[in-house]
C-alpha cells in the first residue's frame, strides 16, 4: 500500500504531533507514505473566503504533483482534506473554473486524483480486522468520545466521508482498539476555531465549553480528534474555560493516530504526546497496563 | 417575524450578483429555517442565515452587506448539509464577503479580511503558511497585542508554533497562481 502524503501546513507548526503519530502508525502497519515533494498550502479558509479560483488553484497545484507520482493522496488535516476535495469537485463540475485554474497554474487538471483521509486509508484500505490483529495493547474499555468536527463530514456532496450527522469511522477505530466509543450528540458540532483570533473569541470559548462539557456529561475519559484546528482549540482553550467559568475539565484531547500508536506499542516521543497541553497520562497508563 | 426592507438604498438587488458569483439560486428557498436552527453562531448574531436569504429574496441591496453574520459565520457547513433544497449557503457567504470588501461595507470588529490577507501573503511568499509572521502582522494590524498572550509560554514550551518559515514548497507555481489571479482581476488585495 502506497500513498502520496500531503502533510499540510499545520504539520510543521501546531500539529507536529498529528504528523509524527500518523507517520509512525503507517510505518508500524507497513503502509508507505511518500511525502509530496514541493507541496504547498491548500489555501485553507482565507483562500475560499477571498477568491474561488485562487482557492481551487492552490489546492490543484498539489493534486497535480500527486498525479505525477501516480498515487492517491492521503491527508490528515480535516481542513486540507475538505479543500483538496472541493478543488476536485470544482474542476470536475464547473468547466469554466477548470479553465481558469488551468490558466493560473499553466497545466490542465481533470480532478482524477483520489483524496483519502487517514481514517479512510486505515478502515477501508487496510481493514478493521487487520488493524485488530496489529494492536498489541488495548484501550480496555476506555470511554472515548469521538469528535469529528465540521470539515471532514460536510458537505457530504463533496467530502463523501461517512454520514454527515452520525459518522462512525472514528468510533469503529475506537472499537477496534477495544475502547468504548460513546454515543453523544456533539460529534459533528463546530468548535468555532475560525473566530479564534477575532474579537469574538468569547464564542470559541463557549463552543469548546459546551463540547467538552457534553463529553464530560457522558463520562468520557478522553476526546479523540482528527483535525489539528479542533485539537488545538479544545486542548488549549481549557485554560480559558477555567478562567471564565471556573470549570476545570482536565479532559485529554488526543489525535486518533496517537491512540492507535499507543495500542501499537509506539513510544511517547514518536507520537508527540509531550505536545499535548492537558496531560494524557491517565489514558497512557490505562493502555500501558494492557499488554495483549 | 416581520422583515422590513428599504429597497431604495442602492436601487439594485444583490440577489443576481450573488447568483452570478456563486452559481446559487436562492429563489428555491422556502424558509424551512433548518439552516438557522443548526447554525453554529445563529444565537450570537442579529440575522440568522434564513433571514439573510429572505431579505435577499425580497430585494435587499448593499445595506445587507453590514450584516454581522457575514463575518461571524464559521464556514462549518451545517446549513448546506441540512438544506432540503441543497442550497450551498457556504458559497453564498463567500460571495457576500467578497461583495462586502469590494463595496467597502463596514467590516465588523475582528477584521477577518485583514487576517485573510496576512495569511495569503505568507502563502504567496513562502508557498506555505508561516504562523509567526501571520500572527505578528495580524496583531499589529488590529492592535490586539494582549489577546491570548497568556497562552504564549505554553505555545513556546510545547513548540506549537514554528519559529522559522518552511522553505520546501514549490514557490514558483504558487507565485504564478497569485500573479495570474491578480492579472485576471481576482479578488485579491
Amino acid at each position: 500500500m502506497k500513498y502520496a502524503y500531503y502533510p499540510g501546513c499545520s504539520a510543521e507548526s501546531s500539529a507536529r504531533d498529528q504528523h509524527s503519530s500518523s507517520i509512525a502508525v503507517a510505518r508500524a502497519l507497513g503502509i508507505d507514505f511518500i511525502e509530496i515533494k514541493g507541496w504547498s498550502c491548500c489555501g485553507s479558509t482565507p483562500g475560499h473566503q477571498t477568491d474561488r479560483v485562487l482557492a481551487a488553484s492552490l489546492s490543484v497545484a498539489n493534486l497535480i504533483l500527486a498525479k505525477d507520482m501516480g498515487l492517491d493522496i492521503v491527508v490528515n488535516c480535516a481542513a486540507c482534506y475538505n479543500r483538496l476535495k472541493t478543488a476536485n469537485y470544482e474542476v470536475k463540475n464547473h468547466p469554466e473554473i477548470r479553465k481558469k485554474v488551468k490558466n493560473a497554474i499553466g497545466r490542465d487538471y481533470d480532478g482524477s486524483v483520489e483524496i483519502k483521509h487517514m481514517m479512510e486509508v486505515l478502515l477501508e484500505d487496510y481493514g478493521k480486522e487487520s488493524l485488530q490483529n496489529a494492536f498489541t495493547y488495548s484501550l480496555n474499555g476506555l470511554r472515548v468520545a469521538s469528535y469529528y468536527g465540521c470539515l471532514l463530514v460536510r458537505p457530504q456532496e463533496i467530502t463523501n466521508f461517512d454520514d454527515p450527522e452520525n459518522p462512525q469511522s472514528m468510533d469503529n477505530l475506537i472499537r477496534a482498539m477495544g475502547g468504548e466509543s460513546l454515543d453523544w450528540p456533539y460529534k459533528v458540532e463546530c468548535c468555532g476555531n475560525s473566530l479564534s483570533l477575532t474579537t469574538r473569541s468569547d464564542l470559541v470559548v463557549s463552543f469548546s465549553d459546551s463540547i467538552i462539557g457534553m463529553a464530560k456529561a457522558v463520562e468520557a475519559e478522553c476526546i479523540a480528534v482528527a483535525c489539528p484546528l479542533c485539537q488545538v482549540n479544545l486542548d488549549l482553550r481549557q485554560m480559558d474555560i477555567k478562567r471564565q467559568t471556573g470549570k476545570q475539565y482536565d479532559m485529554p484531547i488526543l489525535y486518533i493516530t496517537q491512540l492507535m500508536g499507543l495500542c501499537l506499542g509506539l513510544s511517547r516521543k514518536e507520537l508527540g504526546l509531550e505536545k499535548l497541553v492537558v496531560s494524557p497520562s491517565p489514558v497512557v497508563k490505562a493502555i500501558a497496563a494492557t499488554v495483549l | 417575524m416581520t422583515i422590513r426592507i428599504t429597497k431604495s438604498q442602492t436601487g439594485k438587488s444583490l440577489l443576481n450578483q450573488i447568483r452570478e458569483m456563486s452559481g446559487i439560486d436562492l429563489a428555491v428557498c422556502y424558509q424551512c429555517k433548518k439552516c438557522s436552527c443548526g447554525c453554529t453562531v445563529s444565537g450570537h448574531v442579529q440575522s440568522p442565515p434564513s433571514e439573510l436569504i429572505r431579505r435577499l429574496q425580497l430585494g435587499a441591496g448593499d445595506e445587507l452587506l453590514t450584516s454581522d453574520l457575514i463575518w461571524t459565520c464559521v464556514s462549518c457547513e451545517t446549513c448546506f448539509a441540512r438544506c432540503p433544497m441543497g442550497i450551498d449557503m457556504v458559497s453564498v457567504m463567500d460571495a457576500l464577503r467578497a461583495l462586502a470588501i469590494k463595496k467597502k461595507a463596514v467590516i465588523p470588529e475582528g477584521n477577518i479580511p485583514l487576517f485573510n490577507n496576512a495569511f495569503l501573503k505568507t502563502v504567496e511568499i513562502f508557498g506555505r503558511t508561516y504562523d509567526l509572521a501571520l500572527m505578528t502582522a495580524y496583531k499589529i494590524g488590529t492592535s490586539s497585542y494582549m489577546r491570548d498572550t497568556d497562552k504564549l509560554p505554553i505555545i513556546m514550551q510545547k513548540k506549537k508554533i514554528a519559529l522559522l518559515p518552511s522553505l520546501g514548497a514549490n514557490r514558483r507555481t504558487v507565485r504564478r497562481i497569485f500573479r495570474k489571479i491578480r492579472q485576471n482581476k481576482g479578488r485579491l488585495s
